[in-house]
C-alpha cells in the first residue's frame, strides 16, 4: 500500500448518511408551521441570532437561519449490530469481519439485544417515546464499502421517537451566562454502519476494510431547531455528554465514533423556508460550529447577490475553512426501500405488557433499562449548584472537559477546604494550567490528593493563598514532592511570630521613610507598597491581612 | 412400499446387510450412468465416501447416529456448503466454494448423511422447468422409463424418441431428477412458489414444503427471503417425515425460524380411518387450463376421501386470481435487493472492465447474470422505485394479507387440509416447454403453488397415478400453518390408497439390480 498518497475520499461516504426519507426537514413544515415550530420547545426566550448581510442596504435586511441536525453515534457494544463480529477501533483491516459482515450469500442478520437495549437507553435519557413495535428496513445503494448493497436501517417505524434535548448556550458581556435551549429530537433508528473505502490513487485502485461493516449505530435525527454553528455544537457536546454518561457510545468524534451532518438554510423571519443544503460528515465539534456558520453566510451572501441555493450535498474543507459542493453525478439517490423480510418486528416490552413466565433472555423490558439509567449530565450539573454552591456555567464547565468533574470530585472528597475554594482551585488555576500546556486532565502532572491535601494547607492557614499558588507550580514540574514536603523545604509556612513580624514591619517602615511620609500626608493608598516589601521579606509566607494591620497600627501611633 | 425407500435400507443398514460405502458406491455408479440427466452439477465423490467410511466406523461400533445414518442424499446447489461449489447455477457464483454450510446441510451432515452432491436448478431458482440454468437444462428421467416408453410406442406420431425428453420441473428439477433416478434417497429443493412441489409432481416424488419458520434458511442462498423454505424431496412421505425430523427446529442463525411450533420427532401415525377428517377443495383452482387428467385425478381423489368417511366441502379462496400477479411483484423486489450483493468485488464472478467501480459493477451482473434474472431485477426495482412503492409493493403485501386470510377463513370453516392440483398437466417435452419465455411459464406453473408460499403454509404434493402417457401426476395437500405433521399424516394415508407405481428405470441400470430389487409396478388404484 503506497502509504503516502492515501487518502480519505469523502466522494459517496455521504450515501451511507444521507437522510432516511429523502424528504427535507424544513420543507415538511414550510410555510407557516416552521417559525412557531422552532420558537416552541425552547426553555428561553433568548432571541434567535439573525444574520445580517455584509454590506446592509437601505432598510437593512436580515436574515434567520435554520439548521438540523442527523448525528450517528456509534453504539458501544462488544459486537455488531446483526453479527457477532467483535467491535474495535484501529484493528488490523478485514479482521474483524464475519460471513454476514462480508455478505456472502446466505447469511442472515441477528440482532445484538446490546445494541437495542442503548437505543432504548438513549431513548429514555433524551425524553422520547419508545415504540413497542419498531422495523426495520433495507436502503439500497451501491458502494464497494456497502457489501450487501443496502444498509439495514429503521425507516418506517423506529425505535424512538418525540424527544428532546436540553442545551446551554453561553450569553453575557462575558459569555458566562448559561441560558438553556431545547432542540426536538425526532427519531433515534437502529442502523448499520458501513465499511470504509481507502482510494489508492497512484495505482488508482480502491482498499476496502470491512472491520466496521456492520457496526451498530444509533442515528439521532434532530428537528431543525436550531439556528446557527454554535448551538449546533453545544447541543451535539451535550449529546455527547449525555451518550457518555450512559455509555452507550463512546461518542470519541476522532475515532469516527460521533459523526454529523446538518441540513442548513437561511430565509426571511416570517417567509417560507429557503432551500437546504446538506453539509456531510462533520467529525469535530469545532469544524461543526465552522461549517454551518460559513455555510449559513455562505447562503445569505449568494442569495444578496442574486443567486440560488442548490438543493446540494456539500462537505466541509477543514484546511480551506469552506463547505464545497460534493458534485454526486448521479443526482438524486432512490434508496428503492424495502422492508427487511429476515428480521421480525422488535418488539420491546414494560411492566404492564411483559407476557407471564417470559424468559428474561427473550425480552427487553424498557422500565428495567429505565431503572438503571445513571445520572444525566443537568441533573450532575444541578446537583453540583445545589451540593457546592457553584455557578451553572462553572458546572458547565466541570462537564465539558473530560475528567474535570471526577477530578473536581476525587478532591473534594479528600479535602477539608470549603468546595467554593475546590472550585476556584480547579476551575480556574488546575484548568488554566491544563490549558496553558494543551494538556488533558488524565494527563496532568498533578494528582486530585495532591491538589486535596494542598487546599488543606491553605485551609488550616498552614500557608498564605500565595504560597499555595507557588506550592502548585512546584507540584507542576512533577518532581514527586508532596505539597507538605514542599512548604518545608522551600520554608513557606505562614509566618505567625507577630513579635517577629512587628520587627520586621518597624525595620521596613524604618528603611522607606518617604513612603511612611506621603501615608502621613493622606495617601493611604501607599501602604499597599510596604505591605509588598514586607511579604516579599517573608518569602510571602506572611499574612497580607496581618501585616497590614500590624503597619496601620505603626502609623497611627 | 418401495423397497428403495429411506427406511428400508436405513433398517437394512442397521441390520448390516449393506454397508454405507457399499450403498455409497452404488448410488455413485447410478450418478455416472445417469450423468446425461444433467441432475448434479457438482458431484461430491470424495467427500461422500469418506463420510461412507466414517458411518462404516459408526455401525460397526454400534454408534449409529440415526436413522439418516449413511444415508445418501443431493442437495440443491442453492444451498451453501462449505468447501464444496455453490453456483445457483449462476455465472455469477461459478467458482464460488463457500466457507461454511447451510444449516440444513450441517443437519444432514450431522446425523450421518452422505452428501453425493449438489443439484441442478434454474439459475438462481428463477424458473418452473429447470431448463434455465447455464450448466443446461434437467432431463426428467420418466422420459426414459418403462412405463413412459411404451406409451410412446403405442402413438405412431412419436418418432424422434431421443429429442423428446421431458422436462423435470423445477426449480428443483436436479434434486428431483436425483431422487427418482435413484441416486440418493432423499434431496433438498428449495420452495419459493413451488419449486419443490412442481419438479416432485412430474418426477413421481413427494415434495415437501414445510412451513415458514420451521425449517432454517440460514445458508440457503435466497430467492425471495419472506417465502423461501427448504424443500424436502424423498420417495415416499415416511422419508420427507424422517428428513423433516432432522432439518426442522429454531436456528439461532435465522431469526424467523419459530421457537417451539411442533413436537418431534416426526413420527407419523397410521391413519385407521379418515372419518374425522374434513377435507376442503377450493374451488377457484378449477380452472379451464387444468388438464382434464389432473381434474379427473383431483375428483377422484376427493371421491377416494368421501368414500372413506371423510368430509369433503368446497371452499373458497377468493383471492386466488390475484395470487399469481402479487407473488410476482413481492418476488421481484426482493430478487431486485437480494441481488445486489453481486458486484464482483468479493466472491463470485467479475469482468475484466476496471474503467471505474460503477462500470465494474454493470458489466459483471451483466456477464454474470442471465435475462431472466436481471429481467426480474429491472422490474423488482421498479416496483421499489419512490413513486411506484405504494402502487405495486404497499398493494401487493396488502393482497399477500388478502390470500394468507383466505387459508386461514378455509380453515377456520372446519377443513383440515386443502386438496388441489400441484401442476397443470404433467411434464411436457423440453421443446414443447421452451416454446414460452420463463415468465409465461412460471406463471403458468406457479399457479397452485405460489399462494401457500405467500400464507407460510405447509404443502406437499404426492404422486397420483400415471397419465395415458405413462407419466406422473401429483396432487397436493395444504395444511394448517405448523400442523406440519398433521399434512404429512393424511398424506400418508393418502399415498397407501393410491399405490403409485416405481419408476421402470432397469434398461438404464441393469446391473444396479440390487437397488432396485422388489421394485415391481403396485397396482394403482386411482387409474383412469
Amino acid at each position: 500500500m503506497a502509504a503516502p498518497m492515501q487518502r480519505w475520499v469523502g466522494r459517496g461516504r455521504h450515501w451511507t448518511f444521507a437522510r432516511v426519507d429523502g424528504g427535507s426537514c424544513h420543507r415538511r413544515e414550510a410555510p407557516t408551521g416552521s417559525t412557531s415550530n422552532r420558537i416552541r420547545g425552547r426553555s428561553s426566550v433568548a432571541q434567535q441570532p439573525l444574520y445580517t448581510t455584509q454590506k446592509p442596504r437601505k432598510g437593512e435586511h436580515k436574515w434567520a437561519a435554520v439548521v438540523g441536525l442527523e448525528i450517528h453515534a456509534q453504539i458501544s457494544s462488544n459486537s455488531k449490530l446483526f453479527s457477532g463480529s467483535q467491535v474495535r477501533f484501529s484493528a488490523p483491516p478485514n479482521s474483524l469481519v464475519s460471513f454476514f459482515d462480508a455478505s456472502l450469500p446466505g447469511t442472515l442478520p441477528v440482532l445484538n439485544r446490546r445494541c437495542v437495549e442503548a437505543a432504548v437507553m438513549t431513548g429514555l435519557a433524551l425524553n422520547c417515546h419508545i415504540n413497542k413495535k419498531s422495523l426495520f428496513d433495507r436502503k439500497h445503494y451501491f458502494y464497494a464499502d456497502l457489501p450487501a448493497g443496502y444498509q439495514i436501517t429503521q425507516q418506517r417505524l423506529p425505535i424512538a421517537v418525540n424527544g428532546s434535548l436540553t442545551y446551554g448556550v453561553c450569553a453575557g458581556k462575558k459569555q458566562s451566562q448559561v441560558i438553556p435551549k431545547t432542540v426536538r429530537i425526532k427519531q433515534i433508528q437502529l442502523e448499520q454502519d458501513s465499511g470504509k473505502s481507502l482510494h489508492d490513487d497512484l495505482r488508482s485502485q480502491t482498499l476496502i476494510d470491512l472491520n466496521r461493516a456492520g457496526v451498530g449505530l444509533l442515528e439521532v435525527v434532530l428537528e431543525p431547531d436550531l439556528s446557527c454553528g454554535e448551538e449546533a455544537a453545544t447541543a451535539v457536546r451535550e449529546l455527547q455528554l449525555i451518550l457518555q454518561a450512559l455509555g452507550t457510545s463512546q461518542a470519541n468524534m476522532a475515532e469516527g465514533q460521533l459523526r454529523v451532518d446538518a441540513n442548513i438554510s437561511v430565509h426571511h423571519p416570517g417567509e417560507p423556508l429557503g432551500v437546504r443544503t446538506e453539509v456531510k460528515n462533520l467529525n469535530s465539534i469545532r469544524f461543526l460550529a465552522k461549517a454551518i456558520d460559513y455555510e449559513i453566510q455562505r447562503q445569505i451572501n449568494e442569495l444578496e447577490n442574486g443567486g440560488e441555493i442548490l438543493n446540494e450535498t456539500r462537505s466541509f474543507h477543514y484546511q480551506l475553512g469552506c463547505t464545497m459542493s460534493m458534485r454526486d453525478k448521479e443526482g438524486k439517490q432512490d434508496y428503492r426501500f424495502m422492508p427487511e423480510p429476515n428480521l421480525p418486528p422488535l418488539v420491546l416490552y414494560d411492566a404492564t405488557s411483559l407476557p407471564a413466565g417470559a424468559d428474561p433472555q427473550q425480552v427487553i423490558n424498557i422500565d428495567q433499562i429505565r431503572e438503571t439509567l445513571p445520572e444525566l449530565p443537568s441533573v450532575t450539573r444541578e446537583r453540583l449548584v445545589q451540593q457546592y454552591g457553584m455557578l451553572l456555567e462553572h458546572s458547565f464547565t466541570l462537564l465539558n472537559e473530560v475528567g474535570l468533574l471526577e477530578f473536581f470530585q476525587n478532591v473534594i472528597k479528600e479535602t477539608r477546604a470549603e468546595p467554593k475554594k475546590v472550585t476556584s482551585w480547579v476551575l480556574n488555576t488546575f484548568l488554566g494550567y491544563l490549558k496553558q500546556q494543551n494538556l488533558a486532565v488524565s494527563e496532568s502532572p498533578v494528582t486530585p490528593s495532591a491538589l486535596a491535601e494542598l487546599l488543606d494547607l491553605l485551609d488550616s492557614r498552614t500557608i498564605s493563598s500565595a504560597a499555595a499558588k507557588q506550592v502548585f507550580e512546584e507540584l507542576w514540574k512533577r518532581e514527586g514532592k508532596t505539597p507538605g514536603q514542599i512548604v518545608s523545604e522551600k520554608q513557606l509556612e505562614l509566618m505567625e511570630d507577630r513579635g517577629a513580624l512587628e520587627q520586621l514591619c518597624h525595620s521596613m517602615m524604618e528603611a522607606h521613610p518617604q513612603v511612611v511620609m506621603d501615608l502621613k500626608k493622606g495617601n493611604p493608598r501607599v501602604i499597599n507598597k510596604l505591605i509588598g516589601l514586607v511579604r516579599k521579606a517573608t518569602q510571602n509566607r506572611a499574612d497580607p491581612a496581618m501585616i497590614k494591620e500590624i503597619l496601620e497600627k505603626k502609623l497611627s501611633s | 412400499q418401495s423397497g428403495s425407500s429411506l427406511r428400508i435400507v436405513s433398517a437394512a443398514l442397521k441390520q448390516g446387510q449393506i454397508t454405507p460405502t457399499e450403498l455409497c458406491q452404488k448410488c455413485l455408479s447410478l450418478i455416472k450412468k445417469t450423468k446425461f440427466l444433467n441432475a448434479y452439477i457438482t458431484v461430491s465423490e470424495e467427500v461422500a465416501l469418506k463420510q461412507a467410511e466414517e458411518s462404516e466406523k459408526r455401525y460397526k461400533n454400534g454408534q449409529s447416529l440415526g436413522d439418516l445414518d449413511g444415508i445418501p442424499v443431493a442437495v440443491k446447489d442453492n444451498f451453501s456448503t462449505s468447501g464444496i461449489e455453490t453456483t445457483c447455477a449462476s455465472n455469477m457464483l461459478k467458482g464460488y466454494i463457500p466457507p461454511y454450510n447451510a444449516t440444513v446441510v450441517q443437519k444432514l451432515l450431522d446425523q450421518g448423511a452422505l452428501l453425493m452432491g449438489k443439484t441442478n436448478l434454474d439459475e438462481f431458482a428463477m424458473g418452473s422447468g429447470s431448463t434455465d440454468g447455464i450448466f443446461g437444462p434437467v432431463k426428467n428421467p420418466w422420459s426414459y422409463s418403462k412405463q413412459y416408453r411404451e406409451k410412446r410406442k403405442q402413438n405412431p406420431h412419436n418418432k424422434n424418441e431421443d429429442s423428446d425428453w421431458l422436462i423435470t420441473g423445477g426449480s428443483s428439477g436436479g434434486s428431483a431428477a436425483a431422487v427418482s433416478a435413484f441416486t440418493c434417497y432423499a434431496a433438498l429443493g428449495s420452495d419459493t412458489g413451488g419449486s419443490t412441489r412442481n419438479p416432485a409432481a412430474h418426477c413421481g416424488l413427494v415434495g415437501f414444503k414445510p412451513s415458514y419458520g420451521l425449517v432454517s434458511r440460514h445458508g440457503l442462498i435466497p430467492l425471495v427471503n419472506s417465502m423461501d423454505v427448504p424443500g424436502i424431496l424423498t420417495r415416499c412421505v415416511d422419508d420427507a417425515a424422517v428428513v423433516l425430523g432432522a432439518l426442522a427446529g429454531p436456528d439461532p442463525k435465522d431469526s424467523t425460524t419459530v421457537h417451539d411450533p411442533i413436537n418431534k420427532p416426526f413420527m407419523l401415525p397410521s391413519l385407521a380411518d379418515v372419518s374425522k377428517l374434513c377435507i376442503g377443495i377450493p374451488k377457484e383452482y378449477l380452472i379451464p387450463e387444468l388438464s382434464s387428467e389432473v381434474r379427473s385425478l383431483w375428483s377422484k381423489a376427493a371421491d377416494l376421501f368421501e368414500s372413506e368417511g371423510a368430509k369433503v366441502l368446497e371452499v373458497s379462496l377468493p383471492h386466488t386470481s390475484y395470487s399469481i400477479v402479487c407473488y410476482h411483484v413481492l418476488c421481484t423486489t426482493e430478487v431486485a435487493s437480494n441481488m445486489a450483493r453481486f458486484d464482483g468485488l468479493q466472491y463470485g464472478h467479475r469482468c475484466d472492465i476496471n474503467v471505474s467501480t460503477e462500470a465494474m459493477y454493470a458489466a459483471t451482473r451483466r456477464e454474470g447474470f442471465n435475462d431472466v434474472v436481471r429481467g426480474r431485477i429491472l422490474s423488482g426495482n421498479f416496483f421499489l422505485l419512490k413513486e411506484n412503492y405504494e402502487n405495486y409493493f404497499v398493494k401487493a403485501q396488502k393482497v399477500r394479507r388478502l390470500i394468507a386470510n383466505d387459508f386461514v377463513n378455509a380453515f377456520n370453516s372446519g377443513v383440515d387440509v386443502l386438496l388441489t392440483p400441484t401442476t397443470l398437466s404433467e411434464a411436457v417435452p423440453y421443446l414443447e416447454f421452451i416454446k414460452e419465455d420463463n415468465r409465461t411459464r412460471s406463471a403458468q406453473d406457479d399457479i397452485f403453488t405460489q399462494a401457500v408460499n405467500m400464507a407460510g403454509l405447509p404443502a406437499v404434493s404426492i404422486p397420483v397415478a400415471l397419465s395415458n402417457q405413462g407419466l406422473p401426476i401429483g396432487l397436493q395437500f395444504i395444511g394448517r400453518a405448523f400442523c406440519d405433521q398433521q399434512l404429512l399424516t393424511v398424506a400418508k394415508w393418502f399415498e397407501k390408497q393410491v399405490q403409485f407405481p416405481v419408476i421402470q428405470l432397469q434398461e438404464l441400470m441393469d446391473d444396479c439390480s440390487a437397488v432396485l430389487e422388489n421394485e415391481k409396478s403396485a397396482s394403482v388404484s386411482l387409474k383412469q
